[in-house]
C-alpha cells in the first residue's frame, strides 16, 4: 500500500501527470489554478521535463496542438477566463485527431467573474468552437480525483486521439487532502502517427482542412463514428440508492460529494434521496438516468451554475419524470441546508410527510 | 569554345508570368501566341544561333518551375 | 549536355496553385533546394499558416502541421518539444503579413524572445492575398487595397509595421534578414540567408528569422514588371534589404553585411 501524501488539488493535478508520463506542461497564470503551474515548473526540472510559462492561453493551447502532434503527453492547467482563449486550438486537435490535456479549475463567471469555486464551464468545455467536434470530460470530486481523472486523461487521450478536459473547480484546486498517487506508468503508447521527421517512411501531416466538401464531410463521419465508439465504452458515473429513492438527485463534481451529505443525514429523517454522480460528462450517462427515472417520483439537478447539465438530464430523462434543478452561481457553494430544503420543496415534503 | 547551353520549357507548367524574359541577357525567350490547357500564353525558347549559356538565370527567376536547364559538359548527348 | 537546373528533390511534383508571377512558389523552391543541399529533409518539421500557402505542405515531402491563423510560433514551440524524444528534429513556420504582422504578432515577438529554437520565414507582400486584397499590417502608406480604396493613410491606418526592426529590438533572437526575389541577384542572395538561418538552427544559435519582400501580381492589380518597380520603389525605402545586427552576432563579432 503506497504512502499517502497530503496536498493541494492543484499540486495534485500535476502529480496525477507526472504518474502518466506527462513530460510537458505549459501554462498561464491564472486564479485559482497558478499553484500548479509553479508546482509544475519545481516537478517537471526534477524528472528532466519541461514547464512553459507562455504569453497567453491562446498561446498555451497552440502549443498544446505542436506538442501533441509531435507525440509528447503534455498538458494545461487554467480556469474559465483562459479556457475561453484554448477553444480554436481544442478544435483543430480534434479535427486533426491530436491527443490533449487541459484541466480546468472553474471559477466564478461569466466573463471575468470572480476567483471563487463554480461549475459554470461545462457548455463551454462541450465545444466552445465551430463544427462537430467533441470532447471527453471528467468530472473529480476529490484531490484523489484530481490526481486520479488527470492520470486516465492522458489514457483517454492518447487511447483516442482526442482532446480530454478535467473540470474542476476553485475549491477542490485550493484545497488540501489525503490522497494516494497513481501507480507511475512504465510504458508510452507507440505513435507511429506523430511527427518526427519524415524519415524511411512518408510524411506525416495533420491539417484539418479540406477545400472538397466531399471530403470534409467524410472528416466530420470518421470523427463520428469515433465519437459513437466513445458514447459506446467510456461512459464513467457513480450511482448511490437508485433502486427506488424518493428523489434522484444529479449533480457532478464537488456538488455530488455535497449531496453525498445530504443523502446521510436525510437517512435520519426517513427521506430516501438517490444519486447519480456523472463522471464523464461528455460522454454523459444518460441511459443509466433514463432508467433510474421510471424508478422515482422527481428528479432534482443540483449544480454550482445557472443549469448546464440539466439540459443533459432533461434529454435522458425524455420526459418520464419531471426534473427540477437548483443551482448557486457567482462563487457560491450549494450547502448542504440549502439543499436539503430545496429537495423537501420538490417533494412537497408538509409536516414531514412526503406526498407521495 | 563559347559553352553550349540549352532549356526545356514545360509548357503546361508555365504560366505566361514573363519573369524569366528580362533576365536572359541574350534575349532567347518570348511568350508563345498559343495558349496551354490552363489559357496560360507560356513561354518559349528560341536559340537558332546557339546563343545559351546554361546560366540558368531564366530558371532561377521561374516561379513554378517550368523550366530544366542543360549545359554542354564536352560528353555526348544521349 | 549535363542538367544543370531542375525541381530539388525536397519538392513534390504537384504543380503549384498560386498565381502567375506569384513569389511563394520561389520561396519554397528555395527552401527546398538548401533542404537538399544540407540533407535536412528527413529532420524536419514544416509549420503552415493560414493564407494562400495553407496548401504549402502538399508541395513538401515533409512532416507537416497546419496552424491556426498566426499561431505557427505557438505550434512550433509546441512542436519543439518533441525533442525531448526527438533531439535531431528541425523545425520551420512559413507566415503571410496578416498570419504574421497582424493575428499573429503576439505569437512572433514571444517565440522570437524566448528565443525558440526554430526557423521563421515570412512573406511580406504587403496585402492580404487569400481573402482578395485587404490591407496589411505591412500595406505601405499610399498603397490602395479594398479595406483602404483611397490608399494606406498614416492618420487613419497608422504606418507599415517592420517585422526585422521589431524583432531587432529584442535581445534574443540569433539571426534575423530581409531579403527580396524579384530578380536573380536577388534571389540567390535570398537563398544564402535561408541557408544561414537554417544553419543557425542547425547550430543551436537560436530563433532565426527571414523576411522575403514578395509580389502579389493578382491583388496588386499589375503584370510582374510593374510588381517589380513597386517593390524597388515602394517597398524597399521602408522595408530595407539587409541582415540585422542581432545580439549573439555582435557577441560573437561576427560581420554584418
Amino acid at each position: 500500500m503506497k504512502k499517502p501524501v497530503f496536498m493541494k488539488g492543484n499540486e495534485a493535478v500535476i502529480e496525477g501527470a507526472i504518474a502518466a508520463g506527462c513530460k510537458a506542461v505549459l501554462g498561464y497564470p491564472i486564479t485559482p489554478s497558478t499553484e500548479g503551474l509553479e508546482y509544475a515548473v519545481k516537478r517537471m526540472r526534477q524528472i528532466g521535463g519541461i514547464a512553459k510559462q507562455m504569453e497567453s492561453e491562446a498561446a498555451v493551447s497552440h502549443a498544446l496542438y505542436g506538442a501533441g502532434a509531435v507525440g509528447i503527453r503534455a498538458m494545461t492547467i487554467t480556469s474559465g477566463p483562459g479556457f475561453n482563449w484554448m477553444h480554436d486550438a481544442v478544435d483543430y486537435m480534434a479535427t486533426s485527431e491530436v491527443p490533449t490535456n487541459i484541466i480546468d479549475i472553474m471559477r466564478g463567471g461569466p466573463a471575468l467573474g470572480n476567483i471563487a469555486p463554480s461549475q459554470s464551464d461545462v457548455r463551454s468545455a462541450k465545444g466552445g468552437a465551430n463544427g462537430d467536434y467533441r470532447t471527453i470530460i471528467l468530472a473529480p470530486s476529490s484531490v484523489q480525483n484530481l490526481a486520479d481523472f488527470t492520470f486516465l486523461a492522458f489514457e483517454l487521450a492518447d487511447k483516442w486521439r482526442n482532446p480530454v478536459f478535467v473540470l474542476g473547480d476553485g475549491m477542490l484546486g485550493q484545497m488540501k487532502e489525503t490522497l494516494i498517487l497513481p501507480e507511475p506508468i512504465t510504458e508510452l503508447p507507440e505513435k507511429p502517427w506523430r511527427l518526427s521527421g519524415a524519415k524511411n517512411r512518408p510524411p506525416n501531416k495533420f491539417i484539418p482542412f479540406d477545400l472538397n466538401p466531399a471530403g470534409l464531410e467524410a472528416i466530420n463521419k470518421k470523427l463520428d463514428r469515433k465519437y459513437n465508439q466513445i458514447k459506446e465504452t467510456e461512459i464513467r458515473y457513480e450511482a448511490i440508492n437508485i433502486k427506488k429513492p424518493d428523489i434522484l438527485v444529479v449533480a457532478f463534481g464537488l456538488v455530488a460529494r455535497i449531496i453525498k451529505s445530504v443523502i446521510k443525514e436525510a437517512e435520519k429523517e426517513n427521506l430516501s434521496i438517490g444519486l447519480i454522480r456523472p463522471i464523464t460528462l461528455w460522454p454523459f450517462p444518460d441511459e443509466v438516468i433514463n432508467q433510474a427515472a421510471e424508478r422515482t417520483n422527481k428528479i432534482l439537478v443540483v449544480e454550482m451554475n445557472m443549469g448546464q447539465i440539466v439540459d443533459d438530464v432533461r434529454l435522458a430523462v425524455n420526459g418520464k419524470t419531471p426534473v427540477k434543478f437548483y443551482g448557486r452561481a457567482g462563487g457560491l457553494i450549494t450547502t448542504t441546508e440549502e439543499i436539503t430544503e430545496k429537495i423537501k420543496e420538490v417533494l412537497n415534503i408538509v409536516k414531514g410527510e412526503v406526498q407521495r | 569554345m563559347a559553352v553550349k547551353g540549352m532549356i526545356v520549357i514545360n509548357e503546361e507548367l508555365c504560366k505566361g508570368c514573363g519573369r524569366c524574359i528580362p533576365g536572359c541577357i541574350k534575349n532567347l525567350i518570348i511568350l508563345g501566341r498559343h495558349i496551354n490547357s490552363h489559357g496560360h500564353h507560356p513561354a518559349v525558347f528560341y536559340d537558332f544561333e546557339n546563343n545559351c549559356s546554361g546560366c540558368f538565370t531564366c530558371a532561377t527567376n521561374c516561379p513554378d518551375i517550368a523550366i530544366e536547364v542543360f549545359k554542354d559538359d564536352g560528353k555526348e548527348e544521349e | 549536355m549535363k542538367k544543370v537546373f531542375s525541381r530539388p528533390k525536397s519538392l513534390t511534383k504537384i504543380p503549384f496553385h498560386y498565381c502567375a508571377g506569384c513569389d511563394h512558389p520561389i520561396a519554397h523552391r528555395l527552401i527546398a533546394e538548401i533542404i537538399d543541399e544540407l540533407e535536412i529533409r528527413e529532420r524536419l518539421i514544416a509549420v503552415w499558416p493560414i493564407g494562400c500557402s495553407v496548401m504549402g505542405d502538399k508541395y513538401f515531402d515533409l512532416d507537416s502541421i497546419l496552424a491556426s491563423h498566426g499561431k505557427a510560433p505557438a505550434v512550433a514551440t509546441g512542436v519543439a518539444l518533441g525533442r525531448l524524444t526527438n533531439p535531431d528534429v528541425l523545425i520551420f513556420t512559413y507566415q503571410g503579413d496578416g498570419d504574421m504582422v497582424s493575428i499573429g504578432l503576439g505569437e512572433i515577438i514571444h517565440a522570437a524572445n524566448r528565443g525558440e529554437l526554430f526557423t521563421a520565414f515570412f512573406i511580406n507582400n504587403a496585402i492580404y492575398a487569400m481573402t482578395s486584397g485587404q490591407m496589411a499590417p505591412t500595406t505601405v502608406v499610399g498603397q490602395k487595397t479594398k479595406t483602404c480604396p483611397l490608399g494606406r493613410d498614416p492618420k487613419v491606418h497608422g504606418y507599415p509595421i517592420r517585422m526585422c526592426e521589431l524583432l531587432q529590438t529584442l535581445l534574443t533572437p540569433a539571426y534575423i534578414a530581409r531579403v527580396a526575389l524579384f530578380d536573380a541577384k536577388h534571389i540567390n542572395k535570398a537563398k544564402k540567408a535561408i541557408r544561414k538561418a537554417f544553419q543557425f538552427q542547425m547550430d543551436g544559435k537560436g530563433f532565426s528569422f527571414v523576411e522575403i519582400i514578395s509580389a502579389c501580381p493578382t491583388n496588386w492589380k499589375a503584370k510582374y514588371p510593374e510588381c517589380r518597380e513597386f517593390i524597388k520603389e515602394k517597398m524597399l525605402p521602408v522595408f530595407p534589404l539587409k541582415e540585422f545586427k542581432t545580439f549573439q552576432i555582435d557577441n560573437e563579432g561576427e560581420k554584418n553585411v
